[in-house]
C-alpha cells in the first residue's frame, strides 16, 4: 500500500477545494440559505407542521442531504475528470499506485469536502430554525456513509464522462430529480398512495428518511432499510470501480 | 550486464483493427542513452506508454530490472520517470507543489533538498512559487521533466523532450540528460530531431509501422551506413562531365559550378587521389572543396523509405 500516494492525492484535492472555496463552499451555503428563506420562512409559515415538527425544521435534514449528494457527485466526478481532460492523468497511470490508493485519495477528499459542507449547512440552518439532533452518532454515520457512497458514484461518472456535457448529465437529469422527489421537502406519507409506492423505488428516499430519523425519530421507511439500501449502493459502486480499474475502462486505451 | 528493460514480443491492437505495435523485441542496456527514432505514427509513444503502464498491451511482456511491469507494477514503475510528449500540467498549481506531489505519488518520503536540486538543475528555482499557467511552453516542459525526476528514477523516458523548445533550451536539456547519465540513469528518448539522437545517444533504434527495423550502436551505425561527399567548387563552369571521368559517378550541381563525388569511408581506396589526378588531366580546376559525412538523418530517411 502506497500511503504516501494516498496522502499526496488527498492533499492535492483538498488544496483544490481551498483554491475554489467560493464555488465549493460558499455557493452551496448561499443556495441552501435561499431554500430556507423560500420554503422555510415564506411558504413554511403557512404550513403548520409535518408529523409534529415545524416545516422549517422538517426540511433541514433533506436540505443537508440534497447538498451532500450533489456536492459529493460533482466534487468527485470533477476531481477525476479534470486530469483526464488536461491529460495529467498520465502521471497517475504511470505511478506505482493501485486503484485502491487512487480511490482512497480522490473519493476520500471529495467525501471530506461534502461532510464539511453538510456540517456547515447544518450550522447555517441553526441560524434559521431551532435544531435538535436525537441521535448525533447516527446522524454522523448517515452523513459519512452518504458522502462516501456518492463520492464513489461521482468518481465513476467522472471516469465514464468524456465531455463536460456527460459530466453534468447524470447529476442534472437523474440525481437532482431523485433528490427533489426523495422527500427533501415533504414526507412520503403526504403523497397519494399510488405515488407513495413509486416513490419507494427511489433510493434517495431511504437516505433522507434515515437521516431525518437521526434528527427527529420520524421516518418514511425503517432505519434498517435506510442503512441496507445505502450499503447496497455503496457495494455496487465499489464493484463498478474495481471493474473499471481491472479492465482499464476509459482510462487505458 | 543484464538489460534494464526487456520488451518481448509486444503487440498492441486497437478495437478498430489498427495494429500499432507488431511484436516488438527490444533490450535497453543499463545506463545508456537510447534514442528511438521513427516517423509520426510509427508506434514510439505507444511503446513507451505500455512500458510505463499508461496503456495495456494486447500481448507480450515487459520486464523492468527483473520486475514484470504488470504483475509487479509497483516495483517496475517506481524505477521509471516519464516525460510525455504533450504538455500536460496542472494550470493552477505552483511549480513547487506539483513537483512535490509527483514525489509523493511515487511513494517517496519528502525531500525538499532533492526537489530544490532538480529545480535548480532545470533553471526553475526562481519560478518555484509561480503558478504553472503563468509559465512559458519551454518552462512547462521543464516542469514536466522536474516532475519525472522528483522521485529519483533509475530510468527516464523522454518522449520528444525538445519539441517546440528553442535552441538554447535544447542545449540545456541535453546537458541535464548527460548529467543524469553520468549519475547512472538510463535514458530513453524519442525524437524528431535526428541531430539530437546523433548528439546524445549511445544506441539508436528505428521503429517504423509498429516494427523495430534496426537497433545499433550509434557509432557503428554511422560507420556502417556512413557515406562521405566531396564537393568541389569549380573555377569555371562545366557543361557536362568529361567522358574520361565517367568511372567516378560524379554529379554536377549548382548549374555546373560544382562537382560532387560520393565515396565510402570504409573502403580501402576512396578514389580521391586518382580523381584529383584525373581532374587535372581533364583540365578542370577548382577553387575550394569540402567534405560532408552523411548524417543520421540521411540514414534514417533511407531506412524508413525502404
Amino acid at each position: 500500500m502506497n500511503f504516501r500516494a494516498v496522502k499526496a492525492i488527498y492533499l492535492f484535492e483538498m488544496a483544490r477545494t481551498w483554491r475554489t472555496v467560493l464555488q465549493s463552499i460558499v455557493s452551496p451555503v448561499i443556495s441552501t440559505s435561499l431554500y430556507f428563506v423560500v420554503f422555510g420562512a415564506a411558504i413554511g409559515s403557512r404550513i403548520t407542521s409535518v408529523e409534529g415538527v415545524s416545516y422549517g425544521t422538517f426540511i433541514v435534514p433533506g436540505l443537508v442531504m440534497l447538498s451532500v449528494l450533489t456536492q459529493s457527485i460533482s466534487n468527485a466526478s470533477f476531481g477525476i475528470y479534470f486530469p483526464k481532460f488536461t491529460g495529467t492523468i498520465y502521471e497517475l497511470l504511470s505511478a506505482p499506485v493501485s486503484y485502491v490508493e487512487v480511490v482512497l485519495g480522490y473519493v476520500g477528499a471529495a467525501a471530506t469536502k461534502s461532510i464539511l459542507l453538510g456540517l456547515i449547512i447544518l450550522a447555517t440552518a441553526g441560524l434559521f430554525v431551532p435544531l435538535h439532533i436525537l441521535h448525533p452518532w447516527w446522524m454522523i454515520t448517515f452523513l459519512v456513509l452518504t458522502a462516501v457512497t456518492f463520492s464513489l458514484f461521482g468518481f465513476i461518472i467522472g471516469i465514464w464522462a468524456d465531455g463536460f456535457e456527460k459530466l453534468q448529465a447524470i447529476p442534472l437529469l437523474v440525481v437532482t430529480p431523485l433528490t427533489f422527489l426523495g422527500g427533501s421537502f415533504y414526507s412520503v406519507s403526504m403523497l397519494p398512495s399510488g405515488w407513495r409506492t413509486i416513490t419507494l423505488l427511489n433510493p434517495v428516499v431511504y437516505l433522507i428518511s434515515g437521516f431525518r430519523w437521526s434528527f427527529y425519530e420520524i421516518s418514511d421507511v425503517s432505519v434498517v432499510w435506510s442503512v441496507t439500501i445505502t450499503l447496497m449502493f455503496l457495494a455496487i459502486c465499489m464493484v463498478a470501480v474495481w471493474w473499471i480499474f481491472k479492465t482499464g475502462y476509459k482510462l487505458k486505451n | 550486464m543484464s538489460p534494464i528493460i526487456t520488451v518481448s514480443n509486444l503487440t498492441k491492437s486497437y478495437a478498430g483493427g489498427f495494429t500499432a505495435l507488431k511484436g516488438i523485441d527490444l533490450e535497453i542496456n543499463r545506463g545508456e542513452i537510447f534514442a528511438l527514432l521513427g516517423p509520426n505514427g510509427a508506434g514510439k509513444t505507444t511503446l513507451i506508454s505500455i512500458i510505463c503502464g499508461i496503456a495495456n498491451a494486447t500481448s507480450g511482456k515487459v520486464v523492468v530490472d527483473g520486475h514484470d511491469n504488470v504483475a509487479s507494477f509497483r516495483a517496475a514503475r517506481e524505477m521509471i520517470g516519464l516525460v510525455p510528449q504533450e504538455l500536460h500540467t496542472d494550470a493552477f498549481e505552483t511549480v513547487w507543489a506539483t513537483v512535490s506531489f509527483s514525489r509523493g505519488l511515487f511513494g517517496k518520503p519528502k525531500n525538499p533538498a532533492h526537489i530544490e536540486k532538480v529545480l535548480k538543475d532545470l533553471s526553475l528555482w526562481d519560478k518555484k512559487d509561480n503558478k504553472i499557467v503563468t509559465l512559458s511552453g519551454g518552462m512547462k516542459r521543464r516542469v514536466m521533466i522536474a516532475k519525472a525526476l522528483s522521485h529519483e528514477p533509475q530510468i527516464l523516458f523522454l518522449d520528444e523532450p525538445t519539441a517546440g523548445v528553442d535552441v538554447e533550451l535544447r542545449k540545456g536539456m541535453w546537458e541535464v540528460v548527460r548529467t543524469l547519465r553520468a549519475a547512472g540513469v538510463t535514458v530513453i528518448l524519442t525524437t524528431h530531431y535526428i541531430e539530437e539522437a546523433e548528439e546524445m545517444a549511445d544506441r539508436i533504434g528505428v521503429i517504423n509501422k509498429g516494427e523495430i527495423i534496426l537497433v545499433e550502436d550509434k557509432a557503428a551505425l554511422m560507420q556502417q551506413l556512413g557515406k562521405k561527399r566531396l564537393k568541389l567548387h569549380l573555377q569555371s563552369k562545366v557543361e557536362a562531365i568529361p567522358p574520361g571521368l565517367s568511372a567516378y559517378n560524379l554529379k554536377l550541381a549548382d548549374d555546373g559550378n560544382q562537382l560532387i563525388y560520393t565515396y565510402d569511408t570504409k573502403s580501402e581506396r576512396t578514389g580521391i587521389t586518382s580523381l584529383l589526378g584525373d581532374l587535372r588531366e581533364a583540365g578542370i580546376r577548382f577553387s575550394d572543396l569540402d567534405t560532408t559525412q552523411s548524417s543520421l538523418e540521411d540514414i534514417f530517411v533511407s531506412l524508413v523509405r525502404k
